[in-house]
């Protein structure tokens, strides 16, 4: 390791020693050298630096792009779901102890607000940086081909963030949790076809106020122990593990699509090999009559060289 | 190793492909900073303000206002239109699915990795439209202007639980003086198909022709879009005929109401 030896202080050699002790070498195979072939072995060699690629994009690191919304959306998760597992320890899903342990939590348990607290607002936090995420990547239409599949994905990881939050707000069992749990439940009761109240329930006889789709969400007729012991069922496993699984599929499909979306105008259709519609903008380039000669919507060699102007223009 | 090869990239257009850079520091240098910042604000947060924990569930006190969280606000915004068939449960599937379809509907190549408004100026206007219009922007008057009895309030203004709000509201046949209920069954029929069928139809109609777009497009693709669009645009149509003309329903029907 040349770059080592050539520093000669103390705390370098003590750095050196470590970093080529048996039990070093062990974890870390491949050592500093800065050759590109070795940076790909490190990040290629350890379980969490290869779930990311060895190289990215220039513009996709650039926060103005992805304003980090969806890294943030997952590191939100993550804590959500480790000050969770603390909270688990703490708190049981019946109606006689849920509230009384949220007070416990707060006035007995060390940290125990604080934890309850990071839970919280890293799950409020999640519900705004989803969207927000959402927003970026409609507004750079990174949604478009290959990355069609990976929105539908993302719509997905939506609603269960949105089902994850809804579940967790019933746990503390106030007035608040049951009443909004209450309200938003209500709804159910009008599903067509399978809420009692509902459009064309008269045509399915098993419906009743007792078996409907509310009553599912809610394990009886009312926001009570059943509700609760279900919501904590989905809040804590459920849901979480079709959210990890989910999540799991948006990173790997990010890498599979070709990492990143950015500016690569070589996808894009030649816009002068095609007559520009009234009310766009038309390159200046392109009389109308010439360009309405070259063949439409046809990737062939005409539009190859048509593309490269395009490139060349912006 | 993988994200180094893009599918679409055939060797002539390797020159035009943007650069790379090792993940590391490149990428992971940045989002350990911007990781690290985002846990500092939420620790202080956290730190500072207490997560709300009211009197324990009471099934006998309803409070009044009873409000969902606020992610969920704009759908119970939707119930002072809606019948809660509708708000409840059409409109957020709707939203669902109309979101998932987004990519398949939008045949427009351009504007694929960048940030653009003219070259997409229908989807990106519509999207806005529908995100902030009708779920933003609700959800805000949720939070911070409704009071009891799920009545407008400034957010400083008392909330008198006692404010009673005349609502005379009247369906759209009565609107015109049909007094019959199957008068009234048909017109709301022919209204809302009308709704759906027209402004497409005449769309396509006249546009066909001259619209690359179209062409690219199809049929289905328009259909399915249309009906989307003409969905979307129905709830500001119900929330204006609602607060402007005070109607109730477009359509009675026995079995459900719009
Ligand atoms: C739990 C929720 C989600 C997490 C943790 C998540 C995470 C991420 C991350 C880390 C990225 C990398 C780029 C970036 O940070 O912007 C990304 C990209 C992407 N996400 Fe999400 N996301 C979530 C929800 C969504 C939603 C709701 C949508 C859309 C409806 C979506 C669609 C996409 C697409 C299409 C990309 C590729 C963007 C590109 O290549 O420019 N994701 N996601």
């Amino acid at each position: 390791m040349p770059t080592l030896e050539q520093d000669k202080e103390d705390k370098t050699e003590l750095r050196d020693r470590i970093a080529s002790s048996q039990i070093w070498r062990s974890i870390f195979r491949h050592g500093f050298d800065d050759t590109q072939r070795n940076r790909v072995l490190q990040m290629t060699a350890g379980f969490l630096l290869h779930t990311r690629p060895v190289k990215v994009w220039t513009h996709g690191i650039r926060l103005r792009y992805t304003w980090g919304a969806g890294g943030l959306t997952f590191l939100m998760f993550v804590v959500a779901c480790i000050t969770g597992v603390v909270l688990m320890f703490y708190y049981r899903p019946v109606p006689e102890y849920a509230y009384a342990d949220m007070k416990y939590l707060k006035f007995d348990i060390p940290f125990g607000m604080f934890m309850r607290n990071m839970h919280r607002w890293s799950a409020h936090a999640m519900v705004l940086l989803v969207l927000v995420h959402m927003l970026r990547v409609f507004l750079t239409g990174s949604y478009k081909k290959p990355r069609e599949f990976n929105w539908v994905i993302g719509v997905c990881l939506l609603t269960l963030t949105l089902l994850l939050s809804f579940t967790g707000y019933l746990l503390p069992w106030d007035q608040l949790s049951i009443w909004a749990v209450t309200v938003g439940t209500n709804m159910a009761r009008a599903t067509p076809f399978l809420g009692h109240e509902g459009p064309f329930s008269e045509f399915l006889p098993f419906i009743s106020p007792r078996y409907d789709a509310r009553s599912l969400l809610l394990g009886g007729t009312i926001v009570a122990q059943g509700t609760l012991l279900r919501f904590y069922v989905l809040h804590c496993i459920v849901l979480p593990i079709f959210a990890i699984w989910f999540v799991m599929v948006h990173f790997y499909r990010i890498r599979k699509d070709g990492g990143i979306s950015g500016p690569n105008k070589a996808l894009e259709p030649p816009l002068v090999a095609r007559p520009v519609p009234a009310g766009q903008i038309a390159p200046e380039s392109s009389p109308p009559k010439a360009s309405g000669a070259l063949p439409e919507n046809q990737p062939g060699q005409e539009n190859q060289s048509a593309r490269k102007s395009e490139g060349e223009s912006e | 190793m993988t994200a180094s090869s893009t599918p679409k990239a055939d060797a002539g257009d390797r020159a035009a492909l943007p650069a790379k850079v090792f993940a590391w520091p490149g990428l992971l240098r940045i989002e350990s900073l911007v990781a690290l910042a985002a846990i500092i604000i939420l620790c202080v947060w956290s730190i500072t303000i207490d997560a709300p924990l009211e009197e324990p569930a009471n099934p006998a006190i309803t409070p009044n206002p009873a409000k969902a969280p606020w992610y969920f606000l704009g759908l119970q915004e939707l119930l002072v239109y809606f019948d809660p068939w509708i708000a409840g449960v059409v409109i957020p599937g709707l939203c669902i699915v109309g979101l998932m379809a987004i990519p398949y509907l939008d045949v427009n190549l351009k504007g694929n990795g960048y940030y653009t408004f003219k070259r997409r100026a229908f989807a990106i206007s519509t999207f806005l439209f529908g995100f902030l219009g009708l779920w933003i922007i609700p959800i805000v008057i949720g939070v911070f202007f409704r009071g009891p009895g799920w009545n407008l309030f400034w957010p400083w203004e008392h909330w008198d639980i006692h404010k009673v709000v005349a609502q005379n509201n009247v369906n759209l046949g009565n609107l015109i003086g049909i007094k019959n209920y199957l008068a009234e069954a048909v017109l709301g029929i022919v209204f809302l198909s009308a709704w759906y069928v027209v402004p497409p139809l005449v769309l396509w109609r006249k546009k066909y022709a001259e619209s690359p777009t179209l062409k690219a497009m199809g049929l289905t693709r328009f259909v399915i879009t249309a009906f989307l669009f003409q969905s979307m645009m129905l709830v500001p149509l119900k929330i204006f005929a609602r607060l402007v003309l005070h109607v109730k329903y477009f359509l009675v029907l026995p079995w459900f109401n719009v």
